[in-house]
């Protein structure tokens, strides 16, 4: 299901650039004219070759356009429901970090297709996680790091996100240090939809 | 098999939607969540005086309580509160412990009483269903406008389509092109089935789409190379006959293609019969008469070959009128 994905990514361009930059992009990656469906499969090498047109359109770093992928979706209006599906995780900040190990598995619940690489939180100490990202999909490390600075946010916690990308088959490790779980009053957020 | 002692608050967490009751139905304990829900302090209350077991009139005593089998029961007087539940006995004569939860209805009650996780024992998966029958929703949202941009695509093609999806023959849009390019002279026959009403009257729709296909494909059987056959819609057809000049020999080959499509066709046992009336008009080189015109006047020879009884063919004159 990588229609969803790049669907994702068409939509985030847009918003942050309008289209004529999205339009440029798809056009140098070889992207269908109208854009992708986001219930259809399509040809896996396609989503690196648009990431890397976007960035060179936009002249930005390829791993912080993906950073800002990664806030865009959880904070974006028009991306209130991942927002809401993944503070299905946890009442706070980490609660949710520990079921990011189930986050695939609930992906696949939903979307039966759709492949998230394998998430293992380690507890390295007070306040301290490690978030192992499994091989599998280029640039999950960096959409990882930009959703989770933005899930912070919405959990009102105060936490520092790095991390290095791995050996480019999309495995990466990532920090967190969680400095205050109650720093801010965090987005509110009710089990059932308003 | 051991006894085991629970604190109250020890039970309030692990069964947050709990009823203890004493040997008399008197609720000794109650969970915080099914307070909540329920809007009102339960401990001390009659049990059977507040809750309706659902199909079991009658049943008001402790020892009346389905034991181990899953019960349904409402709160008395509102019965769009309900639960499911089990009860288990605590002992000869020391009451029941009853654990409640709210079945499938828990979507509408999470709403409807803005319950939050706090409000669910850790090992219950009401979040879970929660989560799913939202990502569920957003998926179906997701597929509708896929559905919803495909059948735009398809009514579009449709409308761009030169070809008709039943017969595969040309359609009035492949004529209209077909017309542009026909080097004259040449022979249009407009073609109308006899008594293909009441085929589809008394066979069905079915047994009409068939006979359509049927009669396409003798049409093309009775071609020349060169000639063209289209369905206009329902039961009108119109050949293309290049190089054809002289009207009787377009009559000969008429009586020929009508005798070829009249007769019987099979269909489930039954015989469908239906006969072929053709007008014709002849393009004459040198533009007599114009495009346009070929058409109204093929129609109404083909409303005299009608009117002239069935299976005839007749050509236009003048006598006619423009159809």
């Amino acid at each position: 299901m990588n229609g969803l994905v790049n669907r994702a990514i068409q939509n985030f361009l847009r918003d942050g650039w309008g289209a004529a930059a999205w339009a440029d992009a798809a056009r140098a990656a070889g992207v269908p004219a109208a854009g992708f469906e986001p219930m259809l499969e399509y040809d896996p090498a396609l989503t690196g070759r648009l990431v890397a047109a976007a960035a060179a359109r936009l002249d930005r770093d390829g791993d912080c356009l993906l950073e800002d992928l990664g806030t865009w979706l959880v904070s974006h209006p028009s991306r209130a429901g991942v927002r809401r599906l993944l503070r299905f995780g946890g009442p706070d900040f980490v609660e949710f970090l520990h079921s990011l190990d189930d986050l695939p598995a609930r992906a696949r619940l939903a979307l039966p297709d759709l492949a998230l690489p394998p998430l293992r939180l380690e507890v390295v100490g007070a306040g301290l996680f490690h978030l192992y990202v499994g091989p599998g999909l280029a640039g999950a490390g960096a959409v990882a790091r930009g959703l989770l600075r933005a899930m912070a946010d919405d959990y009102g916690a105060l936490a520092v996100i790095e991390g290095e990308d791995g050996a480019g088959d999309g495995a990466a490790v990532l920090t967190i240090r969680l400095l205050d779980t109650a720093f801010a009053e965090g987005r509110a957020f009710t089990l059932g939809r308003a | 098999m051991g006894e085991y002692r629970l604190q109250a608050a020890a039970l309030g967490r692990l069964m947050p939607m709990h009823l203890a009751l004493d040997g008399r139905g008197r609720v000794t304990s109650a969970g915080a969540t099914l307070e909540r829900v329920v809007g009102e302090r339960l401990e001390g209350a009659d049990f059977f005086a507040r809750f309706a077991l659902r199909g079991v009139a009658g049943r008001n005593r402790v020892a009346d309580l389905p034991w181990m089998a899953r019960m349904h029961l409402s709160v008395r007087d509102r019965p769009d509160l309900s639960f499911r539940g089990q009860a288990v006995p605590l002992g000869p004569g020391k009451g029941a412990l009853v654990n409640l939860s709210f079945g499938i209805g828990v979507v509408e009650a999470v709403q409807r009483f803005d319950l939050t996780e706090a409000d669910f024992a850790p090992t219950d998966l009401t979040v879970e269903l929660l989560y799913l029958y939202e990502a569920k929703t957003a998926v179906l949202e997701e597929l509708r406008a896929l559905n919803r941009r495909l059948h735009g695509d398809k009514v579009v093609a449709e409308g761009q389509a030169l070809t008709d999806a039943l017969t595969g023959l040309g359609n009035r849009r492949a004529l209209e092109g077909a017309l542009e390019g026909m080097v004259r002279p040449f022979a249009l026959v407009a073609l109308d089935l006899d008594g293909f009403k009441a085929v589809n009257d008394r066979l069905g729709h079915a047994a009409g789409d068939h006979v359509l296909a049927t009669v396409a494909r003798r049409l093309e059987g009775a071609c020349r190379a060169g000639d063209a056959v289209l369905r206009l819609g329902g039961d009108e057809f119109v050949l293309l006959l290049p190089g054809m000049v002289l009207a009787d020999a377009v009559l000969r080959r008429m009586r020929r293609v009508i005798a070829a499509v009249a007769k019987p066709i099979p269909w489930e046992g039954e015989v469908a019969r239906i006969g072929l009336s053709a007008g014709v008009i002849l393009a004459e080189e040198g533009g007599n008469p114009p495009a346009d015109a070929l058409l109204p006047r093929a129609d109404a020879a083909l409303y005299a070959a009608k009117r002239a009884g069935k299976g005839q063919a007749v050509v236009w004159h003048p006598g006619l009128g423009e159809g």
